[in-house]
């Protein structure tokens, strides 16, 4: 089966900073792989790069069958990314924003009813404006709206930061799930102790490279 | 473009609209914000040029499309400023929406922001300056054509100044200088039907048309790159 995430030698800059130099990366359909380095180390680059974020300059770069290098707006609408910011509306409650992303991205109005019940938004919550939420509660919406999306690749980035403990092991749950349902997971995090324990195998990604690790788990 | 493809642009659009006037409604800027600013720069030309009318009457046309054009500048930051915080733009480049369908909405909702805007501008300058008009029908087609094409121009031109740190100070500068035929067009169609020379008034009524058509289309082609560089 084809790599859900092809890299070769992929070079992204950060202005004139080759945030990522030479990445090779592979990401096979259905596995959770975490990238694990330092603060700086490209991880979150090389993230929105995958999302089409970020432009490839040099090196391959094909996430889902889309060639990042010739245009990465395609892969866009079939990833999903949770990055250090929400895109929340601060003025619009919890509901309101699940669903404009939901409707926006051409799910339906039950799939946000559900994710926010998954993430328990669906409460007294969901009529919050996202203003008057806690870091976590907005974590979560963000999160709700990544469900509600459905895509073929979740991109995470820290997704157990702000998180109760509840919250992080419900987070642990939704990328099982999304493995199951036949998503591919590619998430960086420090908090290596339960990330491993969820992810398949990790790669190593520091001064813009990423080397692999063996598998932690065997992809089942 | 085909048929689904404009459907989907459309759809985008008013989802998108909806988005801004759902926000409006949450946070009232137009009425507790716009609305105020905009009578109140008619009470400063007021205070500024006549106090016995005269001069007032005379320049009510001018005066009114002034007060909407700094009321717009509002309007168009107002609206470029929630989808410039907290990743906002990327989640917008990630969402699927069509960028034409993007600009549509965002068009869609500062104009009818600014129509709310003109009724109230309307009666200011009914009272305040003593001028009612004549063509009512000119003045109607005449704020809608105007209207479009101040709201396509600014959604263009807010998304081009948005990635900046600068935008809020740049945005008049941009802009301002691009919506001066609109101003001329506007004050001249709106002279004409505050005097009855309704036959030259549809003539401007059809500049300031052709304009907002003009920047319809650029919007519809041009947002994404810019929104790609926001």
């Amino acid at each position: 089966m084809d790599a859900v995430v092809r890299f070769r030698a992929a070079v992204c800059l950060l202005g004139r900073f080759p945030a990522l130099a030479g990445v090779d990366l592979d990401v096979a359909p259905g596995e959770i792989v975490l990238l694990q380095g330092p603060n700086g180390a490209g991880k979150t680059t090389l993230l929105r790069a995958c999302a089409g974020l970020v432009k490839v300059v040099d090196g391959d770069a094909e996430v889902l069958g889309v060639d990042l290098r010739a245009d990465p707006r395609p892969v866009r609408p079939l990833v999903g990314l949770l990055g250090h910011a929400t895109g929340l509306y601060d003025d619009l409650t919890v509901a309101e924003n699940v669903r404009f992303w939901t409707r926006a991205g051409g799910a339906e109005e039950a799939d946000a009813r559900a994710a926010m019940g998954r993430l328990g938004l669906d409460g007294r919550l969901a009529s919050v404006p996202v203003a008057r939420l806690s870091a976590g509660q907005r974590r979560r919406t963000a999160l709700a709206i990544v469900v509600a999306r459905r895509p073929r690749l979740w991109l995470l980035d820290e997704p157990h930061a702000a998180l109760d403990a509840d919250g992080r092991d419900l987070v642990d749950a939704l990328m099982a799930d999304a493995v199951a349902a036949g998503a591919t997971v590619l998430f960086a995090s420090h908090e290596l102790d339960r990330a491993e324990a969820v992810a398949h195998r990790s790669v190593l990604v520091a001064g813009g490279t990423a080397t692999a690790t063996p598998p932690v788990v065997p992809v089942g | 473009m085909a048929e689904g493809a404009v459907g989907s642009v459309l759809r985008d659009a008013r989802l998108v609209a909806g988005k801004d006037l759902r926000l409006e409604w949450r946070t009232r800027v137009t009425v507790s914000q716009l609305l105020p600013f905009a009578l109140l720069v008619l009470v400063l030309f007021a205070f500024a040029l006549d106090p016995d009318r005269r001069i007032l009457g005379e320049a009510t046309p001018g005066l009114f499309w002034l007060a909407v054009l700094f009321s717009t500048l509002l309007a168009i930051q107002r609206a470029f400023a929630v989808e410039t915080v907290d990743g906002v733009v990327d989640a917008l480049r990630l969402s699927g929406l069509d960028p034409a369908g993007v600009f549509l909405g965002k068009a869609a909702g500062i104009a009818l922001h600014l129509l709310v805007v003109e009724v109230a501008l309307g009666v200011g300058v009914t009272v305040m300056y003593g001028t009612s008009p004549s063509g009512p029908l000119l003045l109607v087609a005449t704020a809608l054509a105007a209207t479009a094409g101040l709201a396509a121009a600014g959604a263009l031109y807010g998304v081009l100044a948005a990635g900046l740190r600068v935008r809020d100070t740049l945005l008049p500068i941009l802009w301002l200088p691009v919506v001066a035929p609109l101003l001329i067009g506007a004050t001249q169609a709106f002279a004409a039907a505050y005097e009855q020379a309704s036959g030259s008034g549809w003539r401007w009524c059809g500049l300031l048309a052709a304009f907002a058509s003009l920047y319809a289309a650029i919007g519809i082609f041009a947002f994404e790159p810019l929104l790609e560089e926001s």
